[in-house]
């Protein structure tokens, strides 16, 4: 056991202390600190950009005169001088349109916005709104329909959804849990491949440097292939907790110095309320674990059937395959469709469970579903290791020979 | 101190070992030779518990093997190597604590050894920054460093340049006087005289001669002489006390291998020769390592 502590250290250490992991570590946050610069640059320019603009208006169709109503950031007048002369005035004022209506106004392209400075989508798309309004209303009193009661059978419905739980109703954001479930596959799904790579890596490493040997006269094929797997897992979770800690101070910084009304990251929680974030937490931690187990023994034994990485490509095609297939219909059918029975039987088979299992959890699991699956995830990655270490133990030591699926079968069949 | 019994060990299609006996006795430096693929290396990964045998037994120091005594054993393989991209001082401290020693313990003997080899300032370079033979010395200290009482060396001298050969040699040299026991495994015979006190020759598979290295040279001696002399050839008529093997003439003069016929010692030999040619050179022809392995294969097939 102290053999495989000392393993366990040396995989930690010799990764962490890489420039690699230092540089990955801050370049998530720092992504992050552009964001919010990028976010609050954004949020400046449009609050110059909602500077009240006035509109001056030449109706000559008489139809709009006096029923534009004005806005928060938009005032309507009169245009009192002639047009000549106002334009000439718009050098002067940036903040002044002038909208010019002719007779003709429903021909394509009639209506005319002058200004200096180009008037923003939202206030052009305000004008032609209340413009067409108006039009619809002038065009249905011509055609002897009472608009004022037409107004009041307008119905305008949005949903509420309610989730009945035991603690009562509670508002659920259907769009923030789908959000945070694909978030979670998609963070599973690539933090498997990325870690599960590594051991990988590190195996092959070690075959190619042919210090395999002198290793193993020392531990147990199995307890090195064990210490390198934990070591990794930890390494990959001081990174997610950096991440963490991190991402947080960043946004503690962020929304002190660059004085947005609010940080995203709070406007983010504020849109998940009622997303059980403590859960789904626990069970990105949980699936995380019990998933890189599962595969990076399985990432092992193919490092330790190859002679360098390029060799790799026949083996990961099954690795990859159950890993991928779930991702995809995750993202797709399964986030929309979370109780389905494709979903239940795809979040209790060890192989999918862990991308399928982070899309269900926001939309809560029942607990017998989540009890089977997370046993089953156990007995999945006892199994995929003892698999793996009977590959392992003979791989390693093999040098040279381009090792079949069927040479891996012999090999697990060998005696000690 | 090390005894292999009847170890047999079959690979998918083939047989590494069949039924192999040894019997290494404690403070030796005993040589396991065989040609490339005869068994060798499998044989000492079973001593080293890298892999078990399909049956058979090893004991070590009277004890049937087992993970404790892993510890008290050595291993440089074949194919050398270690992590390219950790400093030598700590990988090194590394190994060493794998096989049990303490940090402190370690450390100080790494220093201890890096400054007899002249390595001392090597503590923090990386592996990648050394030349091959400067890496080998590194994996010779990480054999040795936690002082086992046996040392397995596997090939040891191939990829070592000259100097390094023999530097390595006297260190082992200097290892076995202090007590431990040596096992190497060399398909080169010729490496092997001067440096072992008893040999096995393994061949496919099969051990095929074991024993101290005299014993086995003099069993195999078969009262053959070489003969240089001056002055005219030797006419021969039958009535010498010898069987002439073969012969041939240089500027120098005469030589010729001969075997002695029954009941006849040298002193015959000098007595008929001596009358009639002079003598310069007469020594005994003992068949080397090689030419012992050789006769021994071509026994058996």
């Amino acid at each position: 056991m102290d053999k495989v502590l000392l393993i366990i250290q040396r995989e930690y250490l010799s990764r962490v202390r890489k420039k690699a992991f230092l540089i990955t570590v801050f370049l998530v946050p720092a992504l992050l600190l552009g964001m919010y610069a990028v976010m609050y640059l954004l949020f400046k320019n449009s609050s110059e950009m909602n500077s009240t603009r006035i509109v001056k208006v030449m109706d000559e169709s008489g139809v709009f005169a006096g029923k534009l109503q004005n806005k928060k950031n938009l005032k309507f007048e009169n245009l009192k001088q002639s047009l000549a002369s106002a334009k000439k005035g718009l050098h002067k004022n940036e903040d002044e349109i002038i909208l010019v209506i002719p007779k003709n106004y429903e021909e394509p392209k009639a209506v005319q916005v002058l200004s200096n400075k180009k008037p923003s989508v939202i206030t052009a798309d305000e004008i032609e709104r209340q413009m067409n309004k108006i039009a619809t209303n002038n065009s249905l009193v011509a055609a002897g329909i009472d608009t004022a009661r037409l107004n009041t059978i307008h119905s305008s419905i949005s949903i509420n959804a309610r989730e009945v739980t035991d603690e009562g109703d509670k508002d659920s954001n259907i769009t923030a849990l789908y959000g945070v479930g694909v978030a979670g596959a998609i963070m599973i799904y690539l933090s498997l491949f990325i870690y599960g790579a590594q051991v990988m890596r590190g195996v092959i490493e070690e075959k190619t440097n042919r210090i395999i040997e002198v290793i193993v006269s020392s531990v147990k094929p199995f307890q090195l292939m064990l210490g390198k797997i934990i070591g990794v897992a930890l390494v990959s979770l001081t990174q997610f907790i950096l991440w963490i800690i991190l991402s947080l101070a960043v946004s503690y910084i962020a929304s002190k110095n660059f004085n947005t009304p609010q940080s995203p990251l709070l406007g983010l929680i504020e849109g998940v309320k009622g997303v059980p974030i403590g859960s789904i937490v626990a069970g990105f931690l949980f699936y995380f674990l019990a998933g890189f187990l599962l595969y990076s023994a399985l990432f092992a034994a193919v490092g330790s059937a190859v002679d360098s990485e390029t060799e790799t490509q026949q083996f990961m095609f099954p690795i990859t395959m159950p890993l991928l297939f779930t991702y995809i219909i995750s993202v797709s059918f399964l986030a929309q469709n979370p109780d389905s029975s494709l979903g239940f039987w795809l979040s209790v088979i060890p192989f999918t469970a862990p991308v399928a299992m982070m899309v269900r959890i926001p939309f809560g699991v029942p607990d017998w579903q989540l009890y089977l699956s997370m046993g089953l995830m156990i007995v999945g990655f006892i199994f995929t290791t003892w698999v793996a270490s009977r590959i392992y133990r003979v791989g390693i030591l093999m040098y040279g020979k381009k090792a079949s699926y069927g040479e891996l079968v012999k090999w697990f069949f060998y005696k000690e | 101190m090390l005894s292999i019994r009847n170890i047999v060990k079959q690979y998918a299609g083939h047989t590494a070992l069949s039924g192999v006996s040894l019997e290494v006795t404690g403070g030796q430096i005993f040589g396991l030779l065989g040609p490339n693929g005869a068994g060798k290396t499998s044989l000492i990964r079973i001593i080293n518990q890298i892999t078990a045998p399909d049956s058979g037994e090893v004991y070590f120091g009277g004890e049937k093997l087992n993970q404790s005594h892993i510890e008290r054993i050595g291993y440089m393989p074949e194919e050398r190597g270690l992590y390219k991209k950790m400093a030598i001082g700590e990988q090194i401290v590394y190994l060493a604590r794998l096989k049990g020693l303490s940090h402190a313990e370690a450390t100080r003997r790494i220093k201890y050894w890096f400054e007899k080899l002249k390595i001392e300032n090597w503590w923090n370079k990386k592996v990648e920054e050394l030349s091959k033979g400067m890496q080998q010395k590194a994996q010779f200290v990480a054999t040795v460093l936690h002082e086992p009482d046996l040392i397995i060396l596997d090939e040891p001298f191939s990829g070592f340049d000259p100097v390094n050969a023999e530097l390595i040699k006297n260190e082992i040299l200097e290892l076995n006087q202090k007590g431990a026991t040596i096992l190497f495994s060399t398909h080169r015979m010729e490496s092997v005289e001067e440096l072992c006190d008893s040999i096995a020759l393994i061949h496919q598979s099969h051990k095929i001669l074991d024993g101290r290295i005299k014993d086995i040279r003099n069993a195999y001696r078969n009262n053959t002489y070489l003969v240089e002399y001056s002055g005219n050839q030797l006419m021969l008529n039958g009535n010498e006390p010898f069987t002439l093997l073969d012969q041939n003439t240089t500027d120098d003069g005469h030589q010729m291998r001969l075997q002695l016929n029954a009941d006849t010692s040298v002193n015959n030999v000098l007595q008929y020769l001596i009358p009639q040619v002079s003598v310069t050179r007469l020594q005994e022809v003992i068949p080397s390592v090689n030419e012992i392995f050789i006769q021994k294969v071509n026994q058996k097939d």
